[in-house]
């Protein structure tokens, strides 16, 4: 690399502090670089930094982004090493109004998932949004947030996003390309735009539909085209069947006393699933004084966490799902043919015509339109609407295409320009629309994107794009509200906003994103004085006032659907489902999100051929063996539809059998150092016309073991595990009838011992105990609290290969039990956090004193200390403890530093680490409150994991206060403390799960409690 | 000799002299030419060495990860190695101390090489606690008290720490105790030594050792007192380090017979070990007559005794553990049977509980090739057992959940061979540079004092 030396032309600091804005006007300053813009500044600038950026050509990135850090720290110490956006952006009202060194703010936004905005709240240290928390003003967020939303702080800073503008994989500027747009839209405007197109996610958000009206005046003939790989069209089309016109469902679960869920997984995919879980979970914390619950049945195809918290939940084909709909529906009174009848039926159909109005049918996105407008169909028969769902418009703004009329003209060539802005269809298109091959037939391909994936190497420009967290925006919930999104921080890597690349396209000037959209909301509200005011209010709550859809009355009207049944599938089924962790691939770079355990499976870094015990007997007999590497599994070859990927087999108790599931988002081979390789890639096997499920899938065994990194004990090879969870009375149920019989029914067979037998002293809280309630009764085992924990608390990531020797970090783990036959087990979900017990076996035999017991109950850890003898991890019953085997902890990449929450420790090698509920925010209330001289309220300190909870199942306060929350938990019969017969007093305690299955339906559980 | 039959069991060999047991013993050191099978031995012995050294280096770079320890299962090989190591240097002691204190004679021949057996072992046993934190520098700044202007002591409740003082006394006493009983010998080399450099260090080895009776008089004294403090170490020392375990609260480690089931363990691995040096010694140095029948046969009895009071051991943690009536005992147990490691249990009873039990036969005790296989039997015997507590306890704990397993990486491996390697090439340096067999106390049970004792 040749390298001028750099120009004499001095650096002085009166350039610094001489130009600070013209007069009469206040200039606010991004960084040094803007502030100080002597020509010579400039020139020395552009010579050292980003322009020749790609002269450090290094495969890593990590020097590029030195370099443009380097940028703004380049005369050190006179600017944070972070800028704020230069428009005003406004705190959320629970922070005070002024930034305060070292006291976080937040600011209420919104990140789309899918194109449905979910609200957040982000806390910014000095300019870094360092973690989210959910917008309890936003009606679809309700304060909680999902994995996904959680881990949007580590896409933000992920290294491997894309840092420049590329034009044949060679760095160009934004000018470069404007320049370029401009001469091929000049030739583009005589046809009209006719061939021009372009292709996006979901899009919810009001300035961009106004956008694209705008572009229409610039070129009618472009058309738009919005895809996702995980589609509602049978959502969408479900509706147009049965309404004969597309309206949103929007359920009303707290009205719900009995629930049929056809295959709705709404606990983790559905665009209101943080409020649906809220609302059903509401009606599941059991009050054993006056007990009363809802009950939810799940027929669905694949395990699910929805499936999981069911009373009852049958396991059928995604196939079988119809013809089961179909006689529930005759059942209920609809006019309707083609059911399959089945011994639940009856009890169902009795159940739901006695609930009536509070009963609710909903159908999930994986099944048929058919199957929508059956539940639709059943909603109306029993008279729900109204009462457990309304109808409104949807939130989306439909495209004009779909995918495959795209890659149809894309394939006779009539489109010029293609513009792909926050997809990947190369990765994710069904396989049967030859997506990549259509799209090298297209002159002129525009890639805008967070990084450059496998779309963006097929396109000649890749832009960098804005992340959500960098950028203003707008988007929709499914229930109409906007959130005005604002940026927490300005572009790291000078990135642009779709709208401000859609702007490219409107006019030759280039409006920054806030003033694309205050000008379109400036004529939505009124450009009044007032307007100000309501913009402000907007930004600050993270709603825009009145924008809910009103409800819509729709009326089913009977069609082909009620006549005739889908057809079946015949030999051997393939299911294709989102993944739990990485959803549909566009998360496989985080590593938070690959190293979640699944929900059912406990898997991560991997997914695979799901299938029943009895389908992986039929199939090869199939085994899964547990070594101290990782559990060994055969890989299979699945053949399905003239494809073919070989997937590692994995057996999963309540599958159906005869089918498989595969997991999408896997397989990548551009998602970056992290997601590159990892698993097998599902799409290869989905086509268009089946996006969810098919038949004729073909295994066939290879002889190849593959090594997984799974979390838990595996159902097949240790049966043990299931006996003795059972005998050690881990996961303490019972049927709402046993609680109505007697409430005390959860401490039959308990060996909780009497208070007062300890021999040593028991200590003493003047001021503050802490504690913490976890009901399972409303745990639905999101995951949501583990990547909150792993935000809050630093956790370090390690890899597939350290999660297969047992090494993961994560400090709260979600484990799973089964109960019953492994073809129809009940499941319960049991978070675990450290117990912070009363009298902690750790404490005892650390030698060094780095693990001790705090003056208000907590099991401090002093990490400095620790010299990692890990004996306090081996006489630890709850195995809560994590070591740091390796430095797990990336100590160089900057971004990542920048991420960090800087109020908790990062911890390095040797140490032994684990949960100390949150003890940074613990300290932050308490000085708060002394400040204030006031006690601490109840609910004030929220833990990581408790803030995240959409069911709210966590509860943590003061247990020395007999009016908390956690204390009042605490007093119900249902409360346990898990190996409480140890005598370490656990201070999380567990709330028993109450089931409420109907009685007139078999189950393998009363048998074998009562038969 | 064999004809005489008031003699007491013979425990050295016909026709010995003073001059020729010191002869004999001397030349080892002295005048031999070094035999070509001491080289082979220790080209493999320093070999092992330096993948210690490699091991350690690598684990102190890169962090105890590089073993194949996890959640679960966060002791593996470095515990159950330490424990190992230092059951094997409690036989040492045994021999110099309580056998000294015991008046059994027929100690005289073994106590000087099962001392130093008991150095060396500590040596590697004492390696394994450092480290296995992967980061001993923070170790030692935490670990041993000391007056802080951080006001911090370490944690006295905790097992650990009693280990540090156990360990670190243990080894101090036992370094002392053999030294002390080198003296003479040194000065009887020292004065044998033809060479003149040789002289120097042998001669500042024996701190002007001239042999008067005022010398005696006082090392007697010496030896006594250090007798008398190490006795109690043989007991207290893996009295401590099963303490590691039974202060624990872990199924399979809380129990209370842990204590006296590992000192019997440690003397059981102990006289194992001896055996396992003494054979090969006294085989390649010629030293039948020092080392006799009667010494391997009494070790023979002592294996025996030891090895019937670890099996007891066993039978009561399994009695135990369904008396108790508790379901994680009754669990552990079944899974130490029939769990992902069951066979190691198999193995253990094999090794011992059925080996051992040759021991009632004559025949078998006083050959030393039997011998020899039943103790390295044992040796594996009794390593298996500490990997059946450690590792087999902690991988199928309280909560199923958290259930693991455990598989040695080549780095576990390695260290342990390391271990091996350190202990070894220690020994090959110690019977080249040093008397293995006590001359002076060897003296005194030839027939020439017996016969001034008689002649009284």
């Amino acid at each position: 690399m040749s390298q001028d030396p750099i120009p004499a032309v001095p650096v002085t600091f009166e350039g610094v502090v001489r130009r600070p804005g013209g007069p009469g006007r206040r200039r606010y300053w991004k960084s040094l670089e803007e502030l100080a813009d002597s020509p010579g500044f400039l020139e020395f600038l552009h010579r050292e930094f980003p322009e020749q950026a790609s002269s450090f050509d290094d495969p890593k990135g990590r020097r590029d982004f030195l370099s443009l850090m380097g940028a703004s720290l380049a005369l050190a110490g006179l600017t944070a090493c972070t800028k704020q956006p230069t428009e005003r952006i406004l705190p959320y009202v629970r922070q005070p109004e002024q930034l305060v060194p070292g006291r976080p703010l937040h600011f209420a936004t919104a990140v789309a998932h899918d194109g449905y905005a979910r609200g957040i709240l982000v806390e910014s240290h000095e300019g870094r949004p360092t973690k989210v928390e959910g917008n309890p003003d936003h009606p679809q967020s309700l304060g909680a947030t999902d994995v996904f939303g959680q881990a949007h702080v580590l896409g933000l800073y992920d290294p491997d996003r894309s840092k420049n503008v590329l034009y044949l994989g060679q760095d160009r500027t934004w000018g470069a390309f404007r320049e370029a747009l401009r001469e091929v839209l000049d030739k583009q405007k005589r046809p009209g735009g006719a061939g021009v197109r372009f292709l996006t996610g979901r899009v919810t958000s009001p300035t961009l539909a106004a956008q694209r009206e705008a572009l229409r005046g610039e070129l009618p003939e472009a058309r738009w085209v919005s895809w996702e790989p995980a589609d509602r069209d049978n959502v969408r089309e479900g509706a147009r069947l049965a309404f004969g016109e597309v309206v949103e469902p929007q359920y009303r679960f707290e009205n719900a006393d009995v629930v049929l869920s056809l295959e709705a997984d709404f606990v983790t995919s559905h665009p209101a699933s943080l409020r649906l879980v809220r609302e059903y979970a509401g009606r599941r914390k059991v009050d054993v004084e006056k007990p009363e619950m809802n009950r939810l049945y799940v027929v669905e195809g694949s395990p699910t966490p929805t499936g999981a918290s069911a009373d009852h939940r049958l396991a059928l084909r995604s196939s079988a799902v119809e013809g089961f709909a179909r006689a529930v529906a005759a059942g209920v009174g609809v006019e309707i043919e083609g059911g399959v009848d089945h011994d639940w039926v009856a009890p169902l159909v009795e159940d739901l015509k006695r609930a009536g109005a509070r009963a609710l049918v909903l159908a999930g996105e994986t099944q048929p339109p058919a199957v929508h407008a059956i539940a639709h169909a059943m909603n109306e028969a029993l008279g729900t609407v109204g009462t457990t769902v309304v109808y409104t418009e949807p939130a989306e703004t439909a495209g004009d295409l779909s995918l495959g009329e795209l890659v149809d003209e894309m394939k006779d060539g009539q489109i010029e320009v293609l513009v792909v802005a926050g997809a990947n269809p190369v990765y994710a298109a069904p396989a049967d629309l030859g997506f990549a091959e259509a799209l090298e037939k297209v002159p002129l391909r525009i890639h805008h994107g967070l990084s450059v994936d496998e779309t963006a190497v097929l396109c000649q420009w890749h832009l960098p794009a804005a992340h959500p967290l960098e950028s203003w925006s707008d988007a929709r919930a499914a229930c109409g509200t906007v959130t005005l999104v604002q940026p927490l921080i300005a572009p790291l890597y000078g990135g642009l906003s779709t709208h401000e690349l859609l702007a490219a396209f409107i006019e030759d000037s280039e409006p920054k994103g806030y003033d694309i959209l205050r000008g379109h909301w400036m004529e939505v509200l009124g450009d009044d004085d007032a307007f100000e005011a309501r913009w402000s209010r907007a930004l600050h709550d993270g709603v825009v006032a009145g924008t809910v859809f009103p409800e819509k009355t729709v009326a089913v009207r009977p069609g082909e659907w009620t006549r005739v049944a889908g057809e079946g599938t015949s030999g051997l089924e393939i299911a294709f489902r989102t993944d739990p962790g990485v959803y549909d691939g566009r998360f496989a770079n985080l590593g938070w999100l690959q190293e979640l355990p699944r929900p059912l499976t406990k898997l991560t870094w991997d997914n695979a051929a799901l299938m029943s015990p009895k389908t992986a007997e039929r199939l090869g007999g199939f085994r899964v063996e547990e070594t101290g590497a990782g559990h060994v599994t055969e890989v299979v070859e699945l053949r399905y539809r003239g494809h073919s990927v070989k997937a590692p087999v994995w057996i999963l108790p309540g599958h159906p059998d005869d089918a498989v599931t595969v997991h999408l988002g896997f397989g990548r081979s551009r998602a970056g150092r992290v997601g590159d390789g990892v698993g097998f890639d599902a799409y290869a096997l989905r086509t268009s016309d089946a996006p969810w499920f098919g038949g004729g899938l073909e295994v066939e065994r290879t002889g190849e073991t593959a090594l997984m990194a799974c979390t838990q004990d595996h159902w097949t090879i240790e049966n043990t595990a299931h006996e003795a969870a059972a005998d050690r009375h881990l996961v303490r149920s019972a049927t709402l009838d046993e609680v109505q019989a007697d409430p005390h029914v959860f401490e039959h067979g308990a060996h909780e011992p009497e208070p007062g037998l300890s021999m040593h002293p028991d200590h003493e809280y003047p001021d503050r105990a802490w504690g913490m309630a976890i009901d399972m009764s409303a745990c639905v085992g999101c995951n949501a609290c583990v990547t909150a924990c792993q935000s809050e608390n630093n956790v370090a990531v390690v890899g597939k290969d350290q999660v297969g020797r047992g090494r993961e970090m994560h400090w709260i783990r979600v484990d799973r039990y089964y109960e019953g036959p492994p073809e129809s087990p009940e499941t319960f979900h049991q978070p675990v956090v450290c117990m912070q017990c009363e009298q902690a076996p750790c404490e005892v035999v650390c030698p060094v004193a780095a693990t001790v017991h705090s003056d208000e109950g907590l099991n401090d850890m002093v990490y400095n200390r620790c010299v990692g003898t890990r004996y306090c991890s081996n006489n630890c019953p709850y195995k809560v403890r994590r070591f740091n085997f390796f430095l797990y902890q990336d100590w160089d990449t900057p971004t990542f530093k920048m991420m960090r929450n800087p109020e908790v420790t990062v911890r390095s090698r040797g140490v032994m680490e684990k949960c100390t509920y949150c003890v940074q925010r613990i300290s932050r209330a308490r000085i708060d409150a002394k400040n204030e001289n006031r006690e601490i309220r109840d609910g004030e300190i929220q833990t990581a994991c408790e803030g995240a909870c959409p069911a709210q199942a966590i509860v943590f306060g003061d247990v020395n206060d007999p009016e908390s929350r956690v204390s009042k938990l605490k007093a119900s019969p249902r409360n346990y403390g898990l190996l409480a017969e140890l005598q370490t007093r656990p201070r999380t305690t567990y709330l028993a799960a109450v089931r409420n299955p109907n009685p007139a339906i078999p189950s393998a559980r009363r048998e074998e409690h009562h038969g | 000799m064999a004809s005489a039959p008031h003699t007491e069991p013979r425990i050295i060999g016909p026709g010995h002299t003073f001059a020729t047991v010191t002869d004999k013993i001397a030349s080892l050191v002295l005048q031999k030419k070094t035999p070509l099978g001491w080289f082979v031995g220790f080209a493999v012995a320093f070999g092992l060495l330096q993948l210690l050294l490699v091991s350690v280096a690598l684990l102190l770079a890169r962090g105890v990860g590089i073993w194949g320890l996890n959640i679960p299962v966060g002791w593996a090989f470095a515990i159950i190695n330490f424990v190992w190591w230092i059951g094997i240097g409690h036989a040492g002691t045994l021999i110099s101390a309580i056998l000294l204190l015991l008046r059994q004679q027929w100690r005289t021949s073994i106590n000087r090489f099962a001392e130093a057996m008991t150095l060396f072992a500590v040596a590697c046993a004492g390696l394994f606690p450092i480290i296995h934190m992967g980061r001993p520098w923070v170790g030692a700044y935490w670990l041993l008290p000391y007056p802080n202007t951080m006001g911090i002591w370490p944690n006295f409740r905790s097992p650990l720490i009693w280990d540090v003082f156990a360990v670190s006394t243990y080894a101090t006493v036992s370094a002392l105790f053999w030294f002390v009983g080198l003296i003479p010998d040194l000065a009887t080399l020292r004065d044998r030594a033809t060479n003149k450099f040789v002289k120097i260090l042998y001669g500042m080895g024996a701190m002007g050792w001239r042999g008067s009776a005022r010398h005696w008089n006082n090392y007697e004294m010496a030896y006594l007192i250090l007798a008398g403090l190490s006795t109690p170490l043989v007991v207290s020392v893996h009295t401590v380090v099963s303490f590691d375990f039974a202060v624990a609260n872990l199924p399979g480690w809380h129990a209370t017979i842990f204590p006296p089931y590992f000192v019997a363990g440690a003397i059981y691995a102990g006289f194992a070990m001896v055996l396992t040096l003494a054979i090969p010694l006294r085989k390649f140095y010629g030293l039948e007559d020092f080392i006799t029948d009667k010494h391997l046969e009494n070790m023979g009895k002592v294996l025996l005794a030891t090895s019937l009071i670890v099996v007891y051991g066993y039978t009561m943690e399994a009695f135990m553990a369904w008396y108790s009536g508790s379901t994680f005992e009754r669990f552990m147990i079944w899974n130490r049977m029939f769990g992902s490691y069951g066979w190691t249990y198999w193995v253990l009873l094999f090794c011992n509980l059925l080996t051992p039990q040759l021991m009632w036969f004559k025949r078998f005790r006083t050959r030393a090739g039997w011998l020899f296989a039943v103790a390295m039997v044992v040796n594996v015997g009794m390593w298996l057992e500490r990997f059946v507590i450690v590792v087999t306890s902690l991988h199928r704990d309280f909560l199923p959940s958290s259930w693991g397993m455990y598989s040695p990486t080549f780095w576990d491996w390695a260290t342990f061979l390391g271990t091996i390697g350190l202990f070894l090439t220690l020994f090959f340096l110690f019977i080249r540079f040093l008397p293995a067999i006590s001359i002076f106390e060897m003296r005194t049970i030839v027939p020439e004092a017996r016969l001034e004792e008689e002649r009284t």
